[in-house]
């Protein structure tokens, strides 16, 4: 009997993950994922990826127009050690994501990048679009999220269209295959409409985002010609989620695990709620909107609750000549991610009822902790081939009226 | 036809050290925990992630008193986990076992420890 061969193994560079580690190191074997399940010939489109916009910050404060405004915030940046970045609100400290540094990516990118011809973050974003097997990713900022509740609405007038020209300026323009929806400052309506007007069919923006972290009622009569506006355009409306633990109704949770289970989901059922009951659909029935980052399972909750009351109280909602679930199914958009899936019959069923074949839109949320893979949607078993093709891109293609030719570099 | 790879000498391998290393291709993980030496796939039961690459904490617990009240959490000095840095799943390093449910484990490489070497079999 010959010996058997002894081999010799290849010690991997990074032994331990960290936040210096590459992110196509961090993210290999979701590249060797989508090889083997040859997402090199399917259009995939990310909906929602985020980036540090802070990290940028004295380079976004820049292009605040305000010359009184524009100053200060660089002598802030200037003078002040250790500062926040300037104007922003938020939970500041309260972020806890990243576990105590067990999920080191969501804490910080530090990789090097040594091309310097285009802005740091179109190569993070090119290395996670190729690394996670995307054509087209969406870019959305983080911190700012919070701007909705910030005690002075010029603050996000100023920042909002600062961080937006920034973002058409260093980012959208180095690479076709970043996109973005453009942020609008939500809590003054003619700001908002200013930012539609400036923007449409400007080079990758395809889409507008109002940051749902707010308490505005979003069925208030000084947004119809908003709304109105944007339905002229063609480009989608969406809704992107987000926690805050200042919410009174959040208060008494002491576990981020709990505040951010249900937080992320919970102003995106009011403003849903509030969507469908003053009868938007009916009054934009060309507007599409979605809703972003709150998982899925939300979703039949919400619409079982809403036909239930409705039909006992039809008289509250006299715009709506169909179930309130109708409406959410036939004229709301979902993004995938965080996809609830440890019960494939509960995860079945709502994909069903949001009629995931047409509505459904994938998302990473990379890089957060929560982020997931388009091989999340390729291994479910009970889809067809052509419904995972329109969950991952083709969906995507239609509403934002992008071309679905996969073009990325597995 | 499961092939032997030589990781390196026993003695090389202190508690808390590791190898993460791939065998033409399979990667695989060499720790020692209190003394033991374990190897497991770098693939994450949840989403194949590099689990094997994630950090190591003691298992977080939370001690309740005689009247049912909490007041700290504490660490778990017999208990290692590997955290997989992609979502943050844990494991017990020497068990494979998840700590939120016992239907996730880690997948177990097998591991010789000869004339002072270790070798893992893929
Ligand atoms: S892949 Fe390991 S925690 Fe998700």
């Amino acid at each position: 009997m010959n010996q058997p061969v002894v081999g010799v193994p290849q010690m991997l560079p990074a032994q331990v993950i960290d936040t210096s580690t590459d992110s196509r190191e961090i993210l290999k074997h979701a590249r060797v994922a989508a090889r083997r399940r040859n997402l090199q010939d399917w259009f995939v489109v990310d909906v929602d990826a985020h980036h540090v916009e802070t990290v940028s910050w004295n380079e976004v404060v820049q292009y605040i127009e305000d010359p009184v405004i524009r100053d200060q915030a660089i002598y802030f940046h200037k003078d002040r050690i250790g500062a926040p970045p300037y104007g922003l609100n938020g939970d500041l400290g309260l972020r806890y994501q990243s576990v105590g540094g067990r999920i080191p990516h969501q804490d910080g990118l530090r990789e090097k990048v040594d091309d310097v011809s285009v802005h740091r973050d179109v190569t993070l974003t090119r290395r996670a679009m190729d690394s996670l097997g995307v054509d087209n990713m969406v870019v959305f900022p983080t911190p700012m999220l919070f701007l909705g509740l910030h005690p002075q609405p010029e603050m996000e007038v100023w920042l909002s269209r600062a961080y937006n020209k920034w973002m058409q300026e260093k980012l959208l323009s180095a690479d076709n295959r970043i996109k973005f929806l453009a942020v609008l400052p939500y809590n003054t309506p003619e700001e908002a409409e200013r930012v539609v007007k400036e923007t449409a069919g400007k080079k990758g923006i395809i889409g507008y985002a109002i940051p749902s972290t707010r308490h505005a009622p979003v069925h208030h009569n000084k947004y119809m010609r908003l709304y109105s506006m944007i339905e002229e355009t063609g480009m989608p409306l969406s809704f992107h989620a987000g926690y805050h633990w200042d919410d009174p109704s959040l208060k008494t949770v002491n576990r981020f695990l709990g505040m951010h289970a249900l937080g992320f989901a919970w102003p995106n059922i009011v403003h849903c709620t509030n969507w469908i009951l003053n009868g938007m659909p009916v009054r934009f029935p060309k507007l599409k909107v979605i809703w972003i980052e709150s998982g899925i399972a939300w979703a039949p909750f919400l619409m079982q609750r809403l036909d239930d009351q409705f039909l006992m109280r039809p008289s509250e909602a006299p715009h709506l000549k169909r179930l309130p679930s109708e409406y959410m199914r036939d004229h709301c958009w979902y993004t995938t991610q965080p996809m609830e899936s440890n019960n494939l019959k509960a995860l079945e069923c709502t994909l069903d009822m949001i009629k995931a074949d047409t509505q459904l839109l994938y998302a990473s949320d990379w890089p957060h902790f929560d982020f997931d893979l388009p091989s999340e949607i390729t291994d479910l078993p009970f889809l067809s081939e052509q419904t995972k093709r329109n969950i991952l891109g083709l969906n995507a293609a239609r509403i934002f009226n992008l071309d679905p030719t996969p073009v990325k570099q597995l | 036809m499961p092939k032997p790879y030589l990781v390196c000498r026993s003695d090389e391998l202190k508690d808390g050290d590791r190898r993460v290393m791939s065998c033409d291709g399979t990667e695989v993980g060499v720790f020692k925990v209190d003394g033991q030496f374990v190897a497991w796939h770098n693939e994450c039961p949840h989403r194949s992630g590099p689990v094997c690459q994630g950090r190591m904490y003691k298992r977080v617990l939370e001690p309740i008193d005689s009247d049912g009240h909490v007041r700290a959490l504490a660490y778990d000095e017999n208990v290692t986990n590997i955290v997989c840095s992609w979502h943050g799943y844990e494991f017990d390093l020497k068990t494979g076992a998840n700590q939120g449910t016992d239907k996730i484990k880690l997948r177990k490489v097998k591991l010789e420890e000869k004339d002072g070497h270790i070798y893992v079999v893929v």
